[in-house]
């Protein structure tokens, strides 16, 4: 088993855990993730890392109740454990000095894009990043992520806080503002969004590293679920990725293939509309 | 003896209708009775060719022996002497070209149905509380097995009889391997697996699940730093092969390893209890004719399917499935497109599935494998009418482990090379299986587990 240490509300339907996993922690990288299991008949739910703690043996992962089963892992809390956690999967984010970079967060995109963000600083580089979120009360870690980054940007949709806009708005500015001189950008968030930053910047010729978060079963290669085209070949995102070129992604078809299992999403969600964990059925 | 006047007895098995609609063990396994009248048949030869036939080596006219005496704790006993996982070999093992094979009395009449037989003493000793086995004095020596399927379970077991402190990594979260994600419920009950799991458990044996070597930890960090004296691979054929056709991401179309996956080791066919879902459509063609392909067929009806096809370039002869399976697939209706094969997948406007181009093919002359080699028909492409799409046409080696070995050779195809005694260029590092040999069998597997577990402690004597 693996212990829930830490549970954090960052906002509505966003937890913060952090979960006793020496051996991931020990050898976890930014850009990794984790496949954790809830209970016996949970499914393998993949997750990037958002932080690791090599002295305390923690790793921590952020969720967002999007589906059946992040709703259930989101009512978990301290003293509360995960049955399966198994890690560090993935190939990590090359980590080197570029000169200046801008990473950019989109939702729940934040947690992880963290220790990349941190790590690129402590590389040396220039870390600019954008967080962008529907509105202020949504937007995570950004006091966080302030520490670790020599300039952060925020921008909401409806203008409650920072930029009014899109992460792409904010990234014309931040663009605009350096005169185009940007050595390398991470995107991560909704595939929507990774889509828009990775076509706003395909035409200034900027590369553009994504993390993609496909269907996957046991994250180790084995079954092909999280099959992805880029370049024209198929990739496993789990053994190949989770981060790949974004010119390169077709975030088409990796969009298409993230809705296979919708109906069944339902069906799981409708046996038990009471939210689950009540033990009423 | 009663050379003929006892035929064969026969397997039985659940009606095919209705078995096609639940995943409980299609063979329910032989009665007291049916043992004993086979276990008569055995003409107990003073030279046993069976045995040449096996490749753990299995005693088998000695456990028929006593199974006729109505010792059937002693048969499971003696079963476990060589065999390890003797329940799911009684199940499995593709008899009919091994031990079965050799037997006398298959010259003029039916062999024995020693794997019938080897079931119905496991399941025995599995209903009546297990054995104990016997085990030798610790020697403080420590071995690493990487990969809980077959091969590992087997090595494991032999080194721990022999005293040694073995610690078996496990990717997955329950050990078993293919026992575990590949084989059906209706083929291979998954409790069957787990007790023969627990019985290693045991012997002393520690199983870590979730540690995926070559993440979270590698062979030389295991033996150089956590004093693991020597190492097994037995990663097995884990990395599923596609058709490199159009189409093939596609949404309805997966591999095997995904299909059943879901399936076993998730258990989606108890969705939504089991919260994995599995998708399947009203025609679902099995790309393949191997054991993995019949699998998929069968769990694709199982799940609902109202045809389930399977595509085959060759004809019914060149079919490497076993027998048996190819025959319980087809009573329970699984339809055979032979001399068939699909050029592309066509999907509809939200790129799902809606059929697949096909061309026919002929048999021309013996290829490499010996086998008449399929000649597509030109002009004769046509579409097949299906909705899911399962890639069952084999698998190759995970590199996960083989990539963060440094000092494995490797041959051209990435399995680890390793000689008869399944020592590989590396010192102290051994390895056996499909990792080897390309995907193969469980008792092939276990056999390399098995010679492996002796060189590993020929191995320790030394050091």
């Amino acid at each position: 088993m693996y212990p829930i240490v830490k549970r954090r509300d960052l906002t509505s339907g966003i937890v913060l855990l952090e979960v006793q996993a020496p051996e991931v922690a020990a050898k976890a990288q930014p850009g990794q993730f984790v496949i954790v299991r809830s209970d016996d008949k949970g499914e393998r739910i993949p997750l990037t890392i958002a932080d690791f703690n090599r002295e305390t043996g923690t790793i921590t992962i952020v969720i967002q109740d999007v589906g059946y089963s992040s709703k259930m892992i989101n009512t978990l809390g301290e003293g509360d454990a995960f049955l399966d956690f198994v890690g560090p999967l993935g190939l990590a984010t090359d980590i080197e000095k570029y000169g200046r970079v801008v990473c950019v967060a989109g939702g729940v995109g934040a947690a992880p894009i963290y220790p990349i963000a941190r790590a690129l600083q402590q590389a040396g580089n220039e870390v600019i990043t954008i967080i962008g979120s529907r509105c202020k009360d949504l937007l995570i870690l950004d006091e966080e992520m302030a520490e670790v980054c020599d300039q952060v940007v925020i921008a909401t949709n409806d203008g409650s806080v920072g930029v009014k806009g899109f992460v792409t708005d904010a990234l014309d500015g931040i663009i605009k503002q350096y005169d185009g001189k940007i050595d390398h950008i991470w995107a991560i968030g909704p595939m929507i969004m990774m889509k828009a930053v990775v076509e706003f910047t395909r035409p200034l010729g900027i590369k553009t590293v994504v993390s993609l978060n496909p269907i996957m079963v046991d994250g180790t290669g084995m079954c092909g679920a999280c099959r992805v085209s880029v370049g024209g070949e198929t990739k496993f995102a789990c053994v190949d990725g989770p981060e790949f070129d974004g010119h390169l992604v077709d975030f088409d078809l990796a969009m298409r293939r993230l809705t296979y299992f919708k109906d069944e999403e339902k069906r799981a969600s409708a046996r038990d509309n009471c939210g689950g964990g009540c033990g009423c059925h | 003896m009663s050379l003929n006047k006892v035929s064969r007895q026969a397997m039985p098995c659940q009606d095919p209708k209705s078995r096609a609609t639940n995943f409980t063990e299609v063979a329910t396994g032989y009665s007291e009775e049916q043992a004993l009248l086979e276990a008569s048949r055995c003409l107990q030869c003073k030279k046993p060719l069976c045995r040449q036939g096996c490749p753990v080596e299995v005693l088998i006219p000695d456990f028929i022996k006593l199974i006729s005496e109505k010792d059937y704790m002693g048969a499971a006993r003696k079963l476990k002497e060589k065999n390890n996982l003797p329940a799911v070999c009684g199940r499995v093992c593709p008899q009919e070209s091994q031990c079965e094979s050799k037997c006398i009395l298959g010259i003029k009449s039916d062999p024995v149905a020693i794997g019938r037989l080897e079931r119905f003493a496991s399941d025995y000793e599995i209903a009546h509380g297990c054995c104990e086995q016997e085990k030798a004095p610790a020697t403080g020596k420590k071995v690493a097995i990487i990969g809980g399927g077959p091969a590992g379970l087997t090595c494991a077991a032999d080194l721990a009889k022999l005293g040694h402190a073995v610690t078996i990594f496990e990717a997955l979260h329950v050990a078993g391997g293919v026992l575990m994600y590949g084989i059906p419920e209706f083929r291979l009950p998954k409790g069957v697996v787990q007790t023969e799991i627990d019985n290693l458990k045991r012997l002393g044996v520690e199983v870590k699940t979730n540690m995926v070597v070559g993440k979270a930890t590698s062979v030389d960090e295991l033996m150089e730093q956590d004093g693991y004296d020597a190492a097994f691979i037995g990663t097995g054929a884990g990395l599923p092969y596609f058709m490199n056709i159009p189409g093939e991401n596609l949404l309805g179309v997966y591999s095997a390893n995904e299909f059943l996956t879901r399936s076993n080791l998730m258990k989606a066919y108890q969705f939504p209890d089991h919260v994995t879902p599995i998708r399947i459509g009203k025609r679902v063609a099995v790309l393949g004719a191997g054991n993995v392909a019949m699998d998929a067929s069968r769990t694709a009806l199982r799940l609902g399917a109202e045809e389930s096809i399977i595509v085959y370039r060759r004809s019914r002869e060149e079919m490497p499935a076993r027998h048996e399976e190819l025959e319980h697939a087809e009573e329970e209706g699984v339809k055979f497109q032979l001399l068939t094969n699909p050029i592309e997948i066509i999907g509809d406007e939200n790129g799902v599935v809606k059929g697949m181009k096909c061309l026919r093919y002929e048999l021309g002359e013996p290829d490499a494998s010996g086998r008449r080699s399929p000649v597509a028909i030109p002009g004769s492409e046509f579409i097949l009418d299906v909705d899911t799409v399962v890639v069952a046409i084999g698998q190759g080696p995970n590199p996960l482990v083989t990539k963060s070995t440094p000092g494995l050779e490797l041959n051209r195809k990435g399995n680890i090379v390793a000689d008869d005694s399944m020592t590989t260029s590396k010192p102290g590092v051994f390895a056996g299986g499909d990792i080897v040999t390309g995907a193969a069998t469980v008792i092939l597997a276990m056999g390399a587990g098995k010679t492996a577990a002796k060189s590993i402690d020929a191995y320790l004597k030394t050091k």
